[in-house]
């Protein structure tokens, strides 16, 4: 077995740069300050299943063929989510956030990365349940079109509801879960009235600029695909989105503490990871 | 029992960090080397250890109060620094960056498990190169052969728990299969074969 060398190393990690570059230049798509951890990874996955001799070749393949391109924006993009994940924080949410968002005549709020919109739609049961939900209006966002259109269609599988329900009934639920869906003999499908207050939409977190002010930003499991100065890029962008005194909810393995936008914010829930902007 | 003592050259250490990877069995596989290892141990300590979805930092606290280097989860962002176990917080991948920094990620199962041994393994030793140990010990599955042949590949030193006396043998006779083994211990001689490496110096 031969050994890689650290040439072959810095070789491999030029490729990728030159293939970020160009997945930008030609696509749009910003990938140049992710995680190159989680770059390597994804990307080496790929050239594995792609039969390429190497990154170079990818880097041909994807400026010639743009199907070739979606395929590794999906790569690149996780879309792991559930209903109600982290039950303890959304309880904490109900039982804190709710009644300090009930003193806006209107609230606003932005889930930035909502994949396949089961983090959606836990918020508007949640808000519905608090008497809150008819006074908001949601914007959930991806650049992952694929996700976005699930997110849009609200079908879920049949086998995931169990764990669903569980996590609803542990995060302070108050109804019947499956009040809120119709089922099949496989699926389920999220009820229409709870899709009225939302607005599913194509945005770019890294590209795309603040479009409203809001009271709360909800971005969970997104910034941990990023490095730590396109983080700290992102802060500011929620900064500027969030009215002062606004709310912030990070993933619960994500935090302000290394960044420095983290004097900006207050940490009001810390193990919650739940911020308030400045005023 | 003999234990191999690595001669590092006097004033280089020839290691920068150190990852371990271990399934079922794993609190009295852990509780047996990390206890052995002195408060200023000059390197990093990075394990994954397989467990429950919903399991917090019991686990760290526990082993902490064991030892004398610190023991922590691993946070997002955070720098790996000498003196320190990290481990993988439930339900995430964990990655080492260029800078030395921990990432997390949702990365669908490897081999069944997230936190997986490999994607750390594999990270780290694209960080490390050859100034990597990486150890594999009890575990019921085959995660973290891979990895450890990553890191062989790298250069660095692999170093798999006897599966004779192992807990459950499975995940050290997959490395031994998989990878290109240095060090075949029993248990008690890992954690003695760390504490040794910068003993003499
Ligand atoms: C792991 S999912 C998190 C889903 C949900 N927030 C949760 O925590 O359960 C990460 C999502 O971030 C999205 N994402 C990654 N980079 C993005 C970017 N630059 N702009 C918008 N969305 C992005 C991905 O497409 C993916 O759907």
């Amino acid at each position: 077995m031969t050994n890689t060398t650290d040439d072959d190393k810095e070789v491999e990690d030029l490729e990728i740069n030159l293939l970020l570059e160009g997945m930008f230049k030609r696509y749009g798509y910003d990938f140049r300050d992710y995680s190159l951890a989680h770059l390597r990874r994804r990307l080496r996955y790929r050239l594995d299943s792609s039969g390429l001799s190497d990154m170079g070749a990818m880097l041909h393949r994807v400026l010639h063929d743009r199907s070739f391109f979606e395929l590794l924006l999906r790569d690149l993009s996780i879309n792991v989510t559930e209903m109600f994940r982290d039950p303890s924080i959304y309880l904490r949410i109900r039982t804190e956030i709710v009644s300090r968002l009930k003193t806006y005549p209107f609230v606003k709020i932005w889930h930035a990365g909502c994949a396949t919109g089961e983090e959606v739609y836990s918020m508007a049961i949640l808000l519905h349940e608090e008497g809150l939900l008819e006074r908001c209006q949601i914007y959930a966002t991806d650049f992952n079109q694929i996700a976005l259109k699930k997110a849009k269609e609200g079908i879920y599988a049949l086998d995931q509801v169990r764990h669903f329900t569980a996590n609803y009934q542990k995060s302070g639920g108050k109804e019947s879960f499956s009040d809120y869906y119709s089922a099949d003999d496989h699926s389920v499908i999220v009820k229409n009235w709870l899709k009225t207050r939302i607005v599913f939409a194509d945005h770019n977190l890294v590209t795309d600029s603040v479009f409203s002010e809001m009271q709360l930003v909800v971005c969970r499991n997104v910034l941990i695909y990023f490095n730590r100065e396109l983080q700290n890029r992102i802060f500011q962008t929620f900064y500027e989105s969030l009215c002062p005194g606004g709310f912030l909810w990070l993933g619960s393995k994500e935090s302000l503490s290394f960044s420095t936008m983290g004097e900006r914010f207050e940490a009001l829930f810390p193990d919650e990871k739940i911020y308030k902007r400045e005023l | 029992m003999t234990v191999p003592v690595l001669k590092p050259p006097a004033e280089q250490a020839p290691y920068d960090a150190v990852v371990i990877g271990v399934s079922a069995g794993g609190l009295n596989a852990l509780r047996a080397i990390l206890p052995r290892l002195p408060e200023k141990f000059p390197l990093p300590v990075v394990v994954v250890q397989h467990r429950g979805v919903e399991s917090d930092g019991f686990f760290a606290q526990y082993l902490d109060q064991r030892c004398a280097v610190q023991v922590k989860e691993a946070e997002e962002k955070e720098q790996a620094v000498p003196g320190t176990v990290y481990l993988a917080p439930a339900n995430y991948h964990l990655l080492l960056e260029d800078d030395r920094t921990f990432s997390l990620t949702l990365e669908s199962r490897v081999c069944f498990a997230r936190p997986s041994i490999d994607v750390l393994f594999e990270s780290a030793a694209d960080v490390y190169g050859s100034r990597l140990i990486g150890i594999i010990l009890t575990g019921a599955n085959d995660d973290g052969s891979r990895g450890l042949a990553a890191i062989k590949k790298r250069g660095g030193l692999a170093v798999v728990q006897d599966p004779v006396g192992a807990e459950v043998e499975t995940m050290p006779l997959a490395a031994l299969q998989t990878a290109d083994v240095d060090f075949v211990l029993p248990l008690g001689a890992i954690g003695l074969f760390l504490a040794n490496l910068y003993k003499q110096r």
